[in-house]
C-alpha cells in the first residue's frame, strides 16, 4: 500500500475529482488521449496498441501477484481462451467453427470463458503455495499449449484460426489505427482504475492481508481460498478482454500465441514493469514492445530473445520490483535536492 | 488428550476389516496378475478388440517404460535440487538440451558414444556448478527471484543455442551393437502354420531403461546408506540445523546442484540417442520434469521414480489408444494428485 500512497501528491489541491482520481493519473490520461495527434499509424497501433493489449495482460499478473501473492504463468492461457472463444464463436476464414455470432454476444462469452477458465487453473493452484504456483501454472501453460497444437477438432491445430475480424460499430472500423488505438486505451484504462479501485476495497484489502498472512486471515474466520479464486476470476476477466484485443489486432491466433515463449514474456513484462503497482506492467510493456521494435535493428532478429533474457536478468538482480524499484530508489535523492533548505 | 484417547481405543479395538495397507497391497497383487496374464498368455478376440492388439498394447507400455526411465533421469536431478535448495531450475530443460547438443558434438567429434555420453554429464555438472556459485547462491532464500533468474537463464540459454547449433534436429548415433532390434520371449500371436510371433523391440531402448533403474537404484542407495547421503537428507528436512551441526552446506549445495545438471546432460544425450535432438525439447523436458515432480512429491526420489512412470505409460499410452487427448491424461493425473495429496505421491506436508 505504501507504494499507492507515495505515488499520490501528498498535498492534493484542485477540483475534487481531480483530487479524488489523483493529479498523476489525470494528466497520464490527457497525454494518452493526445498522443494520436503526434503519433504515426505504426506507432498508434504497433506501440501504442501492443503496449496497452500486453500491458493489460500483465496488468492481469499483476494483481494476482502483487495483491494476492500468487505468481501465474498461465495468464496466456486465458487469453487463449478467450481469443480461441472469438475465433470459435465469431467468424473466421479457416473454415472450422465460426458460428458467426454478432461481437455483442460473442465478446460477452469470450471473456466469461477466460475468467472461468481462470478461475479454474486458480482453483488448482491455491491448492499449493508460492513458488509451486509457478511450477503447476507453468505446467497448465504449457499442457494447453501443446492440447491446442494436437486438437484440430476445436483448435484447428497447428495453423490456428486466421480471417478474425474487429467489428464495425457505429460505422467506425474498430481495427483502423486511430478507433484501435481509443479502443485499447478505453479498455486498459477501465481495468487499471478497476484494479486501483478494486484494491482499496474491502476484496483488495482482504486478498492482500491473506497474502501476507493466510493463516491468521483464516483464523480471523475469512474463507482465504474463496477470495483468492476469485481474484484469478477478475484477473482472467482482464486477461480475456486483452485476448479479445489481441486476436482482434492480430486477426489470427495459433498455438504458438499462448506457447511457452509468450506466457514467459508476460511474466517478463510485469517483472520488468514491477509488481507493486497497477502501473508496473504498463511501463514493462512499453520497454519491452519498445525493445521488441527497435532493438531488432541493433542485435538482429535472430538474437533478440537474448538481449531480453539478459535485461530481465539484470532487472531481477539489480531491482527486484523492477522499474517501479528503480523509482522509489531514485525518489529519496530527488526529494533531498529539491527539499533541501537553502544553507 | 483426545488424540491419545482415540489411539487407547484402537488398540484396544482392532478393526475388524483388513486395514488400509493390506487392501493397498491386495490392489497390486491383483494388478500384478492381470499383467503378466496380459504378457503371457494368447490374447482372446474381445481382448484385441479393445486394446487394438496385443503387440501394440506391449509396445506402448515397454515405450511408456523407457520414456519413464528419461523422465526419472531428468527429474531426480529436478527434485533433488529443488528439495535441497527449495530452487525450482526452469532452466533444467536447458541443461538437457545442451547435454545432449554437447554429446552430439563429443560423440561425432571421438567417433566414440559413451566418451559423449560421460562427456556431457561432466560438462552439464561444470555448468550447473557454476550456475550454483555465481548465480544462485547470491540469491539464497529468495525462492521467487531465484526462479525468475532461472527463467531468465533458460530464455538466454535456448537462444544461444539456437545460434550455435541452429534449428536443425540432430540424432545421436549409438555404437553398432547396441543399435538395432531384439526379439523378446514374449509371444504377440501365432500364425496359422503354427510359427510364433515373437514381440520385437529396440535393444537400446531397453538399455535406456536399465540405465535408469541402476542410476535411480545408485542414488538411492547414495542417499540412504552413505553419509553424504544423509547430509542431503539432513538438509531437505532443515538445512538450518543441518548447517549449524558443522557441515558446509555450500559445498553440500554445489554438490548436489552439479550432480543433478550432470543427470540432466546425460539424460540429454541418452534422450538425443534414442529420440533426437531440436530446439524445444527443452520445454518439453521441463514440462516433464514439473508435472513427475508434481505428481510424485518435491524432493523424493522415489516419489520422481513413481511420477516417472505414471506420467511416461500415460503419454505412450495415451499417445496409441487417443492420441490428440494424450496431453490432457497427463494433466488429469496432475490434477488429480493436487485435488487429494497436494504434496504430491510421496511428498511431504507443506
Amino acid at each position: 500500500m505504501s507504494s499507492i500512497d507515495a505515488l499520490r501528491d501528498p498535498n492534493p489541491s484542485g477540483p475534487a475529482f481531480i483530487r479524488h482520481i489523483g493529479a498523476g493519473n489525470v494528466i497520464l490520461a490527457v497525454l494518452l488521449i493526445l498522443y494520436p495527434a503526434v503519433a504515426s499509424d505504426f506507432f498508434l497501433t504497433q506501440i501504442g496498441g501492443y503496449t496497452l493489449i500486453f500491458g493489460m495482460i500483465a496488468l492481469s499478473l499483476m494483481l494476482l501477484a502483487g495483491y494476492g501473492g500468487m505468481v501465474s504463468l498461465a495468464q496466456i492461457t486465458v487469453v487463449g481462451v478467450a481469443g480461441y472463444s472469438v475465433a470459435i464463436f465469431g467468424e473466421n476464414s479457416s473454415d472450422v467453427m465460426g458460428f458467426g455470432w454478432p461481437w455483442w454476444i460473442y465478446v460477452p462469452v469470450a471473456v466469461l470463458f477466460a475468467a472461468i477458465a481462470s478461475a479454474l487453473i486458480g482453483l488448482i493452484a491455491v491448492r499449493t503455495e508460492g513458488i509451486y504456483t509457478i511450477m503447476i501454472t507453468l505446467a497448465v501453460a504449457t499442457a494447453a499449449f501443446y492440447f491446442a497444437q494436437q486438437n484440430y477438432t476445436l483448435f484447428n491445430g497447428f495453423p490456428g484460426y486466421a480471417g478474425l475480424r474487429a467489428p464495425e460499430v457505429f460505422g467506425v472500423n474498430w481495427r483502423d489505427p486511430l478507433p484501435f488505438y481509443y479502443l485499447c486505451l478505453g479498455t486498459a484504462s477501465i481495468c487499471y482504475a478497476a484494479v486501483l479501485y478494486g484494491a482499496q476495497s474491502t476484496f483488495g484489502l482482504t486478498l492482500q492481508a491473506t497474502r501476507d498472512n493466510q493463516r491468521r486471515m483464516r483464523a480471523i474466520g475469512y474463507n482465504t481460498t474463496a477470495h483468492k479464486v476469485f481474484a484469478w476470476f477478475l484477473s482472467g476477466a482482464i486477461a480475456g478482454l486483452a485476448g479479445v484485443l489481441l486476436v482482434w489486432f492480430q486477426g489470427r491466433i495459433s498455438p504458438g500465441t499462448i506457447g511457452v515463449g509468450a506466457a514467459v514474456n508476460i511474466l517478463i513484462i510485469a517483472v520488468i514493469g514491477g509488481l507493486r503497482h497497477p502501473i508496473g506492467p504498463f511501463l514493462g510493456s512499453i520497454l519491452v514492445v519498445m525493445m521488441q521494435t527497435f532493438a531488432i535493428d541493433i542485435v538482429g532478429a535472430e538474437r533478440f530473445n537474448t538481449l531480453i533474457g539478459l535485461v530481465f536478468l539484470g532487472v531481477v538482480f539489480v531491482s527486484p520490483d523492477g522499474m517501479l524499484g528503480l523509482w522509489e530508489k531514485a525518489k529519496p535523492y530527488l526529494k533531498q535536492n529539491s527539499l533541501r533548505p537553502d544553507p | 488428550m483426545s488424540e491419545t484417547g482415540n489411539l487407547r481405543d484402537d488398540l484396544s479395538n482392532p478393526p475388524k476389516g483388513p486395514t488400509r495397507n493390506q487392501i493397498w497391497v491386495g490392489f497390486g497383487v491383483l494388478v500384478g496378475l492381470v499383467l503378466i496374464w496380459m504378457i503371457v498368455a494368447q490374447w482372446p478376440d474381445w481382448l484385441d478388440a479393445i486394446l487394438i492388439s496385443k503387440k501394440a498394447f506391449l509396445s506402448a507400455i515397454l515405450n511408456g517404460l523407457t520414456l519413464a526411465g528419461l523422465y526419472f533421469l531428468v527429474a531426480s536431478g529436478f527434485t533433488l535440487i529443488f528439495g535441497l535448495m527449495r530452487n525450482v531450475n526452469l532452466a533444467h530443460g536447458s541443461l538437457y538440451l545442451l547435454g545432449a547438443y554437447v554429446g552430439y558434438e563429443i560423440a561425432t567429434r571421438t567417433g566414440n558414444w559413451f566418451i559423449g555420453v560421460g562427456g556431457a554429464f561432466i560438462a552439464i555438472a561444470l555448468v550447473g556448478l557454476i550456475m550454483q556459485i555465481l548465480v544462485f547462491r547470491r540469491l539464497e532464500g529468495d525462492d521467487l527471484r531465484q526462479t525468475l533468474v532461472s527463467i531468465g537463464i533458460s530464455i538466454v540459454a535456448a537462444d544461444l543455442m539456437l545460434a550455435v547449433w541452429s534449428g536443425g534436429t540432430y540424432q545421436i548415433l549409438t555404437p553398432e551393437w547396441i543399435s538395432g532390434a531384439i526379439k523378446l520371449p514374449v509371444v504377440t500371436a501365432e500364425r496359422s502354420n503354427g510359427t510364433l510371433v515373437f514381440l520385437k523391440y529396440p535393444l537400446y531402448r531397453l538399455i535406456v531403461l536399465g540405465v535408469a533403474v541402476a542410476i535411480g537404484v545408485a542414488l538411492w542407495l547414495t542417499l540412504n546408506k552413505t553419509r553424504i547421503g544423509m547430509m542431503i537428507r539432513a538438509g531437505v528436512d532443515d538445512r538450518e540445523m543441518l548447517s549449524a551441526s558443522g557441515v558446509n552446506v555450500h559445498y553440500v549445495f554445489a554438490g548436489v546442484f552439479a550432480l543433478g545438471a550432470g543427470l540432466a546432460g546425460l539424460a540429454g544425450v541418452i534422450g538425443g540417442s534414442a529420440l533426437s535432438v531440436a530446439p524445444g525439447e527443452d520445454i518439453r523436458y521441463l514440462l516433464a520434469s514439473l508435472v513427475v515432480v508434481i505428481v510424485g512429491g518435491m524432493g523424493s526420489i522415489t516419489g520422481a521414480a513413481i511420477g516417472a512412470l505414471l506420467i511416461g505409460l500415460a503419454e505412450q499410452i495415451g499417445l496409441v489408444y487417443f492420441p490428440t487427448y494424450g496431453v490432457v491424461l497427463t494433466f488429469v493425473i496432475m490434477v488429480v494428485t493436487l485435488a487429494i495429496r497436494p504434496e504430491g505421491i510421496m511428498g511431504k506436508r507443506l
